[in-house]
């Protein structure tokens, strides 16, 4: 078995490097080179091939996890390109946005305090179509019309939403069990 | 993890929580957020005719150490000029407060919540 260690994620599953994936597709690729990598097929092997084979298995899952969320796959083809999302660093996000952010806190926390497990749900439902659009945007600055630094602010948006998004199912857990 | 006791007074008795009218002329509005942690902070200072912060607010939405941060800024600007507000580093709020360093980027949001609020006083002043 070959493996390339120098290859990008796209390459590794014979994918074209752009935001927008064909799901289907990246979930076949991801089963073939799994299984070619799998450990069991190296039970044979001398231990340096091993350790390639496993070396290999685990950077398919890596690049598997990467590619599959749209988070992450944009924040990885913005390091591709030599942009960091500075999403540890950059605490400028626009005033709009953050007043937004802190209304969704306000929401869910009334959601909670009243028990309110609907509302919550109704949070859930309004907040991936709020993530859906961000990604929708994404595509665009990625793929059709590049802007490296509103792709990163989108990423770094994604991150909020992402934050909301275990805060709701964190507080509808804490209801319902 | 063990927190200092002073991070936990700010955070269980935090100091100046609550807002000010941000069209009011004497008011600068500073908010931030860390995408890395979700956190949101709102610090929003009040400023005399002397050019001194005579009262500080905030509301923050984050973990304890964000909120502990923010509470201890509030106390610190009160009675500073603009200069001083912004003199005032993270590294002196993550000390204070005894910040693991998982918790740094608390202090950071603090530091440029200040800067920020300062910011947009100046704004509404420069003429």
């Amino acid at each position: 078995m070959s493996a390339d260690f120098s290859q990008d994620h796209f390459a590794l599953f014979q994918l074209p490097r752009r935001f927008r994936i064909d799901a289907a597709q990246l979930d076949s690729a991801w089963r073939t080179a799994a299984a070619a990598a799998h450990p069991d097929r190296f039970a044979a092997a001398g231990d340096a091939e091993k350790r390639v084979a496993l070396m290999q298995a685990t950077r398919i899952n890596e690049a598997y996890q990467t590619l599959k969320s749209p988070l992450a796959r944009a924040r990885y083809l913005l390091t591709l390109a030599g942009v960091d999302t500075a999403e540890e660093t950059n605490t400028s996000m626009p005033p709009a946005f953050l007043m937004a952010q802190m209304e969704w806190r306000e929401s869910i926390e009334d959601a909670r305090h009243g028990k309110d497990v609907a509302a919550l749900e109704a949070l859930t439902a309004q907040l991936r179509g709020d993530v859906k659009a961000l990604e929708e945007e994404l595509a665009t600055v990625l793929d059709d019309a590049p802007d490296h630094a509103a792709a990163a602010l989108l990423v770094r948006k994604l991150r909020f939403l992402e934050k909301l998004d275990q805060e709701i199912g964190d507080a509808i857990e804490a209801l319902l069990y | 993890m063990a927190y200092s006791d002073k991070l936990m007074d700010h955070y269980e008795n935090p100091r100046n929580v609550g807002a000010f009218d941000k069209g009011d002329e004497s008011v600068g509005t500073g908010m931030v957020g860390a995408p890395a942690c979700g956190d949101v902070m709102k610090l929003q200072i009040k400023v005399n005719e002397e050019g001194v912060i005579e009262d500080a607010k905030f509301k923050t939405y984050g973990c304890g150490s964000a909120i502990a941060s923010s509470s201890l800024v509030t106390e610190w600007v009160k009675g500073k000029s603009l200069d001083e507000a912004l003199a005032i580093k993270n590294t002196e709020i993550a000390e204070e407060l005894a910040l693991p360093p998982v918790k740094i980027h608390c202090s950071i949001l603090a530091e440029d919540a200040i800067k920020a609020a300062v910011a947009d006083y100046k704004q509404k002043h420069a003429k």
